[in-house]
């Protein structure tokens, strides 16, 4: 059963992330983004990492690919489709760099069959994030609220009509 | 200071209470009377408007006053925040450098936003909100709050620069700024990414220990070169917010793009603020990464001392044949990165004294020479020109001898203060000894006479040319105020040094781990 429900996830995540660069128009690029994030959360809470399922979905799903769609829809990028990218030897350069994250990826993963090691308990908590941030963290948590705050004011003074 | 007893004792959040009160006062009043401000702005008819200012100049002086009674109060370093702040004679120090300079700023801009016609209350806001992002930098004991204290800072200072959204000038610097700050943040970041994966803390004295550790035990090359590399990017993220060569491009179009009042702020308070956790994060986290000039082995402070020689001498060659007055404030404002480096080179007693009280003077007499260029912008004239100065002596007296006063001491000439502060930078760099770094002092030596060419281009159109425009200087209680403040302290501090000294030992006490 949980590997039935991990094959359809992954299988999402995987076909999302292959039309994300197959896609020629940014907006269903950034679409099948929100897919492919959509799939992970599926993954995270079949690991039952419930808070970092909470946080992809609203963070990336929520905040980071609408940001995108803003940015797409207010740019109107659609032009960007006609002129094909020229330096095509940016390819070539990215191709190295492609094989060592690929051979980085899989000495982890050996790294981690040859001894693995036991994941906290604690890690992934809703319980042990919310008590580290109102204790330890407390202090840039909440300078963290003046930042934003400074922000929004930053953005009503640059924004607002005279 | 037995910190984990006291969690034991009583519950988090009656802790947690204590040290705010006890620690943080001064910040919170800043950030408290920055929401006042804001809330103020909205029951002011547009006459009243200025009330905003004062409002704020009473919360900074509220704030000054709690840390007057904390320089009484604490006579040995304190942490609290589970060791996220750190209340020592370095961070107070500080703390009166920026509040000093928050005061000067919102003094000298009342009248400057009249002429501008932009005289709004998130203008003081925003200020207080950068002074206590500043305030939290010079007290940051991690990496964490260190970051966001440096973020709320330089946030607010971006929207600064684009305060005047109708010039365009204004929002071109403001991109720029932006674009290359955020930049720059994403480098520091990634420095310390690369700290805490070598040794899994963010707290600095932690971090040191480390280090040190792992230096003894496993793999100390490999352990090394990581720990190098991190070291680099955070030094490049310093590098761009003092404005040090090769990262200094932003510095002269943002400061001649951004109203002249947050220039003059961004010359003195954040750059202050970056050199508190530069320091803080140098010496107290990665003080195994010094290094030394022998050539055995390479650290910071090689980095740092090429660094400084390229500051200094390009700031002072670039400024000569500027014509904006704020262009050539600012490759000044450039190579007296350079010169405030010497102090962390140095690394002796003497060497931070310099850093520190030239930090302490350098709010006087740059504020002070900000002030009369801010003094020049009238209705009709944007007064951004060395040219705009000639006659000032026929015009208005007082304001040609006070900025005589400011540039003479940004040259360092006796007895003013610039003076006292480049005796004790160059007399650190010569107290080790070192032929390298003599050879150093040598060169900021002979850049001090550079910079004199381009002072004396100001005192001469002043004294010696003839008035081109009749209009009466934008001149205000509150600049006047400021101004004979300033020419006060900075004869003062270069005539009898003796109290300042002792005043900035409570800073360096800390840095040579007293």
């Amino acid at each position: 059963m949980e590997q039935l429900f991990f094959v359809i996830f992954a299988g999402i995540a995987l076909i999302g992330a292959v039309n994300l660069l197959l896609r020629r128009n940014p907006l269903y690029a950034a679409l099948s983004l929100l897919t492919t994030m959509a799939a992970l959360t599926g993954l995270y809470i079949m690991l039952k990492a419930y808070f970092i399922a909470v946080i992809q979905v609203i963070i990336y799903a929520g905040a980071i690919v609408v940001l995108f769609l803003f940015v797409i829809m207010l740019f109107n990028i659609r032009a960007v489709e006609r002129q094909t990218d020229r330096r095509g030897y940016l390819k070539w350069l990215a191709l190295p760099f492609a094989i060592i994250l690929i051979g980085q990826f899989l000495y982890i993963v050996r790294l981690f069959e040859e001894n693995p090691t036991p994941v906290g308990t604690e890690i992934g908590f809703t319980e042990a994030v919310g008590r580290k941030l109102f204790t330890a963290y407390l202090l840039p948590f909440e300078l963290t609220s003046v930042l934003i705050l400074a922000a929004i004011i930053g953005a009503v003074v640059l924004a607002q009509k005279e | 200071m037995n910190i984990m007893l006291l969690i034991q004792a009583k519950p988090d959040w009656q802790v947690l209470a204590q040290d705010a009160a006890r620690l943080l006062m001064p910040e919170m009043l800043v950030i408290l009377f920055a929401c006042f401000v804001l809330v103020l702005e909205f029951m002011l008819t547009p006459e009243q408007r200025r009330w905003a200012a004062y409002l704020s100049l009473a919360g900074l002086g509220a704030a000054g006053l709690s840390l007057a009674l904390m320089f009484v109060k604490f006579t040995t370093a304190e942490v609290g925040f589970y060791e996220m702040v750190v209340v020592d004679g370095f961070a107070l120090v500080f703390k009166v450098i920026f509040l000093l300079a928050a005061i000067f700023t919102i003094a000298l801009s009342i009248k400057f936003l009249d002429v501008e016609n932009e005289q709004r209350g998130e203008y003081y806001s925003l200020i207080l909100f950068a002074t206590a992002g500043m305030m939290f930098m010079a007290s940051g004991a991690d990496l964490l709050s260190i970051f966001i204290s440096f973020e709320l800072m330089a946030l607010t200072t971006y929207i600064l620069v684009a305060y005047l959204k109708r010039d365009r000038r204004s929002n071109e610097a403001a991109m720029k700024y932006f674009l290359l700050g955020i930049f720059s943040s994403g480098i520091f970041l990634y420095g310390m990414s690369l700290i805490y994966g070598l040794t899994a803390e963010t707290n600095l004295t932690k971090i040191a220990d480390t280090l040190a550790r792992l230096a003894r035990q496993q793999a100390p090359q490999a352990t090394g070169f990581v720990a190098m590399a991190g070291m680099i990017f955070i030094a490049a993220a310093m590098f761009f917010k003092i404005a040090a060569v090769p990262f200094h491009m932003w510095c002269p179009d943002a400061y001649e793009g951004a109203p002249t009042s947050v220039t003059a702020f961004m010359s003195v308070g954040p750059k202050a603020a970056a050199f508190a956790i530069f320091a803080r994060i140098f010496i107290d986290g990665l003080p195994g990464l010094r290094g030394d000039l022998t050539g055995e082995s390479f650290g910071w402070v090689g980095l740092l001392a090429i660094v400084s020689a390229l500051t200094m001498t390009w700031g002072n060659i670039a400024a000569l044949t500027q014509n904006s007055a704020k262009r050539l404030m600012a490759y000044s404002s450039i190579s007296h990165a350079g010169y405030l480096l010497l102090g962390l080179i140095a690394g002796n007693e003497t060497g931070y004294i310099g850093l520190v009280i030239y930090l302490f003077v350098y709010v006087f007499m740059n504020l002070g020479a900000w002030g009369v260029i801010v003094a020049q912008r009238r209705a009709s004239i944007l007064g951004e020109r060395v040219d705009d100065f000639n006659g000032l002596i026929h015009r208005s007296p007082g304001m040609a001898v006070m900025m005589t006063i400011f540039l003479l001491s940004l040259t360092g000439i006796p007895p003013t203060a610039g003076f006292v502060g480049k005796y004790f930078l160059f007399a650190g760099l010569i107290e080790t000894g070192n032929a390298w770094l003599i050879a150093l002092c040598v060169l900021a030596v002979i850049n001090t006479a550079i910079s004199l060419y381009y002072y004396a281009r100001f005192i001469k159109a002043m004294f010696m040319s003839d008035v081109k425009e009749e209009e009466p200087l934008a001149l205000s209680t509150s600049l006047r105020a400021t101004l004979v403040t300033a020419t006060v302290m900075v004869l003062l501090v270069g005539v009898y040094p003796r109290p300042f000294i002792a005043f900035t030992e409570n800073a360096t006490r800390h840095l040579l781990g007293l």
